[in-house]
């Protein structure tokens, strides 16, 4: 028997905002204030009728809920094996899951009584999903944003900035989404008065890890009713990308109770493991205190954060939310890696075989549950997290396969 | 009983003479590794009574962009928390008063191992820590050992620390309180010292320690402003500045030497 066998894992985080050793509150006295204010709102309102009400209005009218679970049934026989369901958050608006969160926080903010939003984005699809809220109840709205990523991600940048968003090139240290998320931190210490800082991901300070995963809960809770009315079980394995861990943690938290649910988080492998080029701490990395959380980092001999490698600018975070690095400890959730090439094959194989073009980071889940499937039966059903879709990434498969568009 | 401390005995002396107490940071290893502790001693020399050295670290959240510079120019003469270590036990061959204070955040530490740093430190001769993003609820793990072994824990307060909280944090610090006179990263430049004057008066109603303010304080004028209120002022930014600008290590120690030099002095006035 495993020890997972006696945790309830909803009650978890603790009052602290620990998943076990991970998580906590690792920041300075200057932000301590603010994140008690946001904490005391969260717990007051999120089993507020009113509040829950109006957020179910949003995720059902303004993004799209609930999105379908697709049986990919040509992506299950190039599989050979068990049966693949896609769980499609690419359909929802501005194309991924990032917006349920968004528009969660963004009820929060509105009830903070705050003007300005602030937001760090790696890939863009935060920012984007961020800048959309924000336009949408005309709040003013500034995304940090790693230079190197500002290059990179040119068509994201321009969605902001037609939304109304100032995007902020962030030009220190390694000027990717670690830093935008510094800089996101000292821009709401500065400006704590009139600003909500919407975090994209289950990572940082308590209560974001535990507040991101609430509002992409939605994930979870539709696939396993659908699950249920689809092929009339719950589904034997689920498999999701995990870059910072918010759309896995979404998928994974309403199953946790259900241990006969096998998951999977793959992690980034960029150039493979091997050569320390990926972005994947759980697999090779350490526990240590970055963002406002202790967890799983990619770090030196002498704790400096170093440098990520991914294909997919999504995934490129040297860090992962607290509460995935507790599932792995206690051995509830499997964390694997797809390297860059693996992802790019099954970002391939899926627009070929489905007319779905996939987000690179949601390639990553594809690619391990095409091995998956391979080794289970073909009664047995796989759910994978489509988390987001690809058009952001053309650019970037265009320019491997040497082609200028 | 504690033993003795130099924090303790600093302050304490200070307080005796009627002094204000002038703190002064740098990154260890800015401008060169080899130029840190010849630059610590200028400190002294020109009127610093406490060194807080600056541990570099890859995301130093809480600095603005004058400290987050010299963070990265340190780490690219690769200063790691061990090289941090061994240049306070070089600047004790020559001074055995000044108190050293390691500044930095927690990711370095966790790595060497809590136990293992504070052995290295009290070995070293640093007499304090300030852990940045350390806050109450998951400092005492550290908190104890260094405690055990007669070093200082340093906490920051804020203008934003509501009371129930402040003696939360005043009940686990010792050698000094350091009150962050701003909403905002180090080196911002609002200061308000009417603001700072009430909240020192807050805070003493929770702890008898020392009261220290810095952020924002950039020259003699601001220092004064500052310290009236309080027993001290730190400068971090304009020296980091100095140190970053400066085309040679002799320049560097010129620079600061200017800068401590008039603080120090409209201290004393």
């Amino acid at each position: 028997m495993s020890k997972q066998d006696a945790v309830d894992f909803s009650a978890f985080p603790d009052a602290g905002g620990h998943f076990g050793p991970y998580g906590g509150r690792f920041v300075s006295e200057t932000l301590i204030g603010a994140l008690d204010e946001l904490r005391e709102m969260y717990t007051r309102l999120k089993d507020d009728p009113e509040f829950v009400a109006a957020f179910d209005y949003d995720l059902a009218h303004y993004v799209g809920r609930p999105s379908p679970l697709y049986l990919a049934e040509r992506l299950t026989e190039a599989a050979g094996g068990a049966r693949i369901w896609l769980k499609r958050e690419d359909l929802n608006h501005t194309g991924a899951h990032k917006v349920n969160n968004t528009v969660g926080q963004a009820l929060l903010a509105k009830h903070s009584g705050k003007s300005r939003v602030i937001a760090e984005t790696g890939a863009g699809q935060h920012g984007v999903a961020t800048a959309t809220v924000a336009a949408r109840l005309g709040l003013k709205c500034a995304v940090y944003m790693g230079a190197e990523d500002v290059k990179r991600q040119s068509p994201n940048v321009y969605r902001m900035k037609l939304l109304g968003a100032e995007v902020i090139p962030v030009e220190s240290g390694s000027k990717t989404l670690k830093d935008a998320m510094n800089e996101a931190m000292r821009d709401w210490v500065t400006n704590v008065d009139d600003t909500f800082y919407i975090i994209g991901t289950v990572a940082g300070p308590h209560p974001y890890p535990q507040l991101v995963r609430d509002f992409n809960s939605v994930i979870g809770r539709e696939a396993r009713r659908q699950s249920q009315e689809e092929f009339g079980a719950l589904p034997d394995a689920l498999v999701a990308c995990v870059g910072g861990g918010s759309n896995a943690i979404g998928l994974f938290h309403p199953f946790l109770n259900d241990s006969d649910v096998k998951m999977y988080g793959v992690e980034a492998g960029g150039e493979g493991l091997a050569t320390g080029h990926h972005a994947a701490p759980l697999n090779d990395g350490v526990p240590g205190i970055l963002h406002g959380n202790r967890t799983y980092l990619m770090e030196d001999d002498d704790g400096q954060i170093i440098e990520t490698h991914s294909v997919s600018a999504g995934l490129d975070y040297p860090g992962v939310g607290p509460e995935h690095a507790w599932l792995k400890d206690i051995g509830r959730v499997e964390y694997v890696t797809a390297d860059d090439k693996e992802a790019l094959d099954a970002f391939r194989t899926l627009t070929r075989t489905e007319g779905i073009i996939p987000a690179l980071e949601s390639s990553h889940a594809v690619a391990y549950a095409l091995k998956l499937a391979a080794t289970m039966n073909a009664d047995q059903n796989i759910v994978v997290n489509l988390s987001g879709r690809g058009d952001k990434d053309i650019f970037t498969v265009a320019a491997i396969d040497g082609i200028q568009v | 009983m504690t033993e003795e401390n130099r924090i303790d005995r600093r302050f304490a002396s200070l307080r005796a003479e009627g002094r204000k107490a002038l703190v002064t940071y740098i990154v260890a290893g800015d401008g060169g590794p080899e130029n840190t502790v010849p630059l610590m001693h200028q400190l002294v020399a020109s009127g610093s009574d406490l060194i807080e050295l600056g541990v570099p670290f890859s995301d130093p959240m809480a600095e603005g962009p004058v400290i987050q510079k010299g963070h990265e120019r340190a780490l690219e003469h690769k200063t790691s928390l061990r090289k941090c270590l061994q240049m306070v036990a070089e600047f004790r061959r020559d001074d055995s008063d000044t108190p050293v204070i390691l500044m930095g955040y927690a990711n370095p530490i966790e790595k060497m191992g809590a136990e293992v740093f504070a052995d290295a430190a009290r070995d070293a001769g640093v007499d304090g820590a300030l852990t940045v993003d350390l806050p109450a609820e998951e400092a005492g793990p550290l908190n104890r050992l260094l405690g055990e072994r007669n070093l200082r824990n340093i906490f920051l307060l804020t203008p934003t620390t509501g009371d129930g909280r402040l003696q939360q944090i005043t009940d686990l610090a010792s050698g000094f309180v350091y009150y962050v006179s701003l909403k905002g990263v180090t080196g911002a430049g609002h200061l308000d010292p009417e603001s700072v004057r009430e909240n020192l008066d807050r805070i003493r109603r929770h702890t008898d320690l020392p009261l220290c303010v810095g952020f924002g304080i950039k020259d003699g004028k601001s220092a004064r402003a500052v310290s009236e209120h309080g027993d001290g002022a730190v400068v971090g930014s304009v020296l980091v500045s100095a140190v970053g600008e400066a085309q040679s290590a002799d320049v560097a120690r010129d620079n600061v030497a200017a800068i401590v030099g008039e603080i120090r002095s409209a201290l004393d006035r």
